[in-house]
């Protein structure tokens, strides 16, 4: 039935090209319980910059990072790293989730976390080795952590545990790093740390897709910005999208038709 | 009274051995995917399985006599054959559990435990209805799954058949930790990064059920279904208090196990006959084992519970205390240093009597602050009255200047009336280092000689 009120998706080519666009998203909807919360989504993300991804709640900025990683199902559309599926480039590609998804009373070490983010590399069933201990040491170096490594991860503060994510995602030495709200609920000096971290990587020719809640710092910290509510409202260079008529489209007056065929799709599914 | 029990654990024989290495091996087979259970906040899975694996072993047993009598199976194999299908049948439809809770969580849009509660009530209820059905064709006794034959384990020659079923599960489970520690750390620490990095965190849940339903089905026939439980979750939860790092839980979860396997039958032993003969009921020898065990797990649980180096109740209010104390010390220390600074010393008064008139605390802990100072070098007893050592002074002056240069930081970066200062002071000093001093000095630069109510700042060290 649902199928009906869709325009059939169009024939979508299935080649893959390796190309120097970090993240290239073609048509992608996703939908929960057939309530879509991102609405075809076009979006090449340009290389070796920090790009801020900005909406209000409930605008789809933690969707749109895990349908790119295939974590939830998209709909329809396709995306691509570097001109491949993400299967083929998960060794590229490293991803932050938000801090509160996790539970920071598991029983590992702020090392064993960091080391975590090595495991693509060392492939299934082997040890973490001493040489692969030391690479995640290293990486908790790099985000000031290192007298930290032996800790439980509960002993350790919001911004610690923020910083030893990132360290994480470091330790995978991706070369576009995706993110959710890395900066939420931190400290000023783990704030600094991250913004640097952010710079050394983009110095090094790397891009890093940001969810950000704080609209104050997008011109300082971030090149560009992606304005998203539920559908893409703008995406591009700080100065030409970040513009108060932009940022009225993402927050201001919700869409009222978008919501209300969404609500109409919704409970056509059968859903309650 | 230990005389007594001591007598009767003297007459322990073989088959109490084999009976408390069956019950270890069944617990200790448990613990090692109970651990992740547990991590996963999974818990009731567990107690779900084991619920629903009955459904699996019933229909494996009818399948198994099934396939004897179209003579596909010969019945002299029945035994290590018989083990196999059992298991096989526990782990598809433990599988099938999982999957069917997954998918009425997700189209029936209610929370994953009233999905659990829905399936495995069902499936447990199926189960019950075909062993009666089927009672006369398959050898399935109902009070044998329920409760378990724990205590026919030590009967006959060589190593008894269930010891062998749950060492072997035991082996196999330890092998697949060994070889997917990483694999299985990941994904139920973080499902995402874990799908993210290529190991599909929702292949690895239903592999842990798989192999949680083998498991409890092993266990169940020497200890039954409700007992399964406990050990599934019971030394897990134990481990987890005594220590934060995933290795050594699941290690510590095997030595709870096996030590509440040990403990249960020796209680149960024991006690009926020491407790039961008071009571004045001769008859009742012994206690069922595997439910002893199961007690004595919880008995771990609690004294884990109470006596966890970090976790305990105990050491936690000790913890609290033992600040309280420090917190007591120092406000004494700091309050003889104020009054050197006015030329008075503590003239006459005892110690524990100013600090308690000057300071919120109680009798005890007043007079328990100043026997540790004085232990500590701090305090002097004379004639006159307390005063401070130069080890005592030297200290005393860091928590002064601590309190003072804090009363300035605030006074400098908010706009607040000087009545607003001291209380918070009063509480920081006892948690500013030399370190947070000298940077709170360095940030108050010139103004660090003179606190906003006047008085002047002490240094680090004494001038004279």
């Amino acid at each position: 039935m649902i199928t009906r009120t869709l325009p059939a998706p169009l024939p979508i080519s299935d080649q893959e090209h390796p190309g120097s666009c970090p993240l290239s998203i073609h048509d992608m909807t996703v939908a929960y319980h057939r309530r879509p919360v991102l609405w075809d989504i076009d979006y090449d993300a340009p290389p070796g910059k920090l790009i801020a991804i900005v909406g209000p709640n409930g605008s789809g900025k933690t969707t749109l990072i895990k349908a790119a990683l295939g974590l939830v199902p998209a709909a329809s559309g396709e995306v691509r790293f570097f001109g491949m599926r993400y299967a083929r480039q998960r060794g590229r590609v490293g991803y932050v989730p938000q801090r509160e998804s996790v539970d920071w009373d598991f029983p590992v070490s702020a090392l064993d976390v960091v080391a975590m983010g090595l495991y693509g590399r060392i492939g299934w069933c082997w040890p973490v080795t001493r040489r692969y201990q030391r690479e995640a040491l290293a990486a908790l170096a790099r985000v000031g952590m290192a007298d930290y490594a032996h800790r439980q991860i509960s002993q350790l503060s919001g911004g610690q545990q923020q910083r030893v994510f990132l360290a994480r995602a470091l330790a995978q030495s991706a070369d576009v790093y995706l993110m959710d709200e890395p900066f939420a609920g931190v400290d000023a000096a783990t704030e600094r740390a991250i913004v640097e971290i952010l710079r050394e990587l983009r110095s090094q020719g790397k891009t890093a897709l940001v969810v950000h809640h704080d609209l104050q710092t997008v011109t300082d910290y971030f090149d560009e910005v992606l304005l998203l509510n539920m559908r893409l409202i703008a995406a591009g260079p700080v100065e030409q999208v970040f513009t108060s008529e932009n940022l009225r489209k993402a927050y201001g007056g919700k869409l009222a038709l978008l919501d209300e065929v969404g609500h109409k799709m919704r409970l056509a599914g059968g859903g309650q | 009274m230990i005389r007594e029990a001591l007598d009767i654990l003297a007459g322990w024989s073989a088959i109490d051995l084999w009976i408390v290495v069956t019950g270890a091996l069944a617990a200790m087979a448990c613990a090692v995917p109970g651990c992740f259970l547990l991590l996963r906040r999974q818990s009731m899975m567990g107690d779900a399985l084991s619920h629903t694996s009955l459904l699996g072993v019933v229909l494996a047993f009818l399948a198994a006599d099934k396939l004897a009598d179209l003579g596909w199976l010969a019945p002299a194999a029945k035994g290590g054959v018989h083990h196999a299908i059992m298991v096989a049948g526990a782990m598809v439809v433990g599988l099938l559990a999982a999957i069917l809770t997954e998918w009425i969580q997700k189209r029936g849009r209610v929370e994953a435990s009233a999905a659990l509660g829905v399936v495995f009530t069902i499936f447990f209820a199926l189960g019950l209805l075909l062993v009666r059905v089927a009672a006369d064709k398959a050898h399935i006794d109902p009070d044998c799954v329920l409760y378990g034959t724990v205590e026919s384990a030590g009967i006959g020659d060589g190593v008894p058949e269930p010891a062998l079923v749950n060492g072997i599960v035991l082996l196999v489970n330890l092998a697949l930790v060994f070889l997917f520690f990483k694999e299985l750390r990941i994904s139920a620490f973080d499902p995402g990064l874990a799908t993210a990095l290529g190991v599909n965190a929702r292949a690895m849940h239903y592999a842990l059920m798989a192999v949680t339903a083998a498991t409890l089905v092993a266990a169940y026939e020497s200890v039954g279904v409700i007992v399964v439980v406990a050990m599934l979750i019971a030394p897990p939860a134990t481990a987890h208090l005594l220590t934060d790092r995933l290795g050594r839980m699941i290690l510590i979860s095997l030595v709870v196990a096996a030590v509440g396997a040990l403990l249960g039958h020796a209680m149960a032993v024991v006690l009926p006959r020491i407790v039961f003969a008071r009571l004045g009921y001769t008859t009742v020898g012994s206690a069922s084992s595997a439910g002893m065990m199961a007690v004595a797990s919880g008995l771990l649980f609690g004294a884990a519970a109470l006596f966890a180096p970090r976790h305990g109740v105990l050491s936690k209010s000790l913890a609290q205390w033992r600040l309280g104390l420090k917190i007591a010390a120092e406000d004494l220390l700091g309050l003889l240093y104020r009054l050197e600074e006015h030329g008075l010393s503590a003239h006459g008064a005892a110690a524990p009597d100013l600090l308690q008139r000057a300071l919120p605390v109680g009798r005890l802990t007043a007079a328990l602050a100043s026997w540790t100072l004085r232990r500590n070098g701090s305090l002097l007893v004379t004639a006159g009255g307390y005063r401070l050592t130069d080890k005592g002074r030297m200290a005393a002056r860091g928590l002064v200047r601590g309190h003072r240069l804090w009363e300035s930081y605030l006074a400098k970066h908010f706009p607040l009336p000087p009545d607003h200062l001291h209380a918070s002071a009063e509480m920081a000093e006892h948690y500013l280092g030399a370190q947070l001093r000298q940077e709170l000095a360095g940030e108050l630069a010139e103004t660090a000689k003179v606190d906003p109510h006047g008085r002047s700042i002490p240094g680090e060290k004494d001038k004279a």
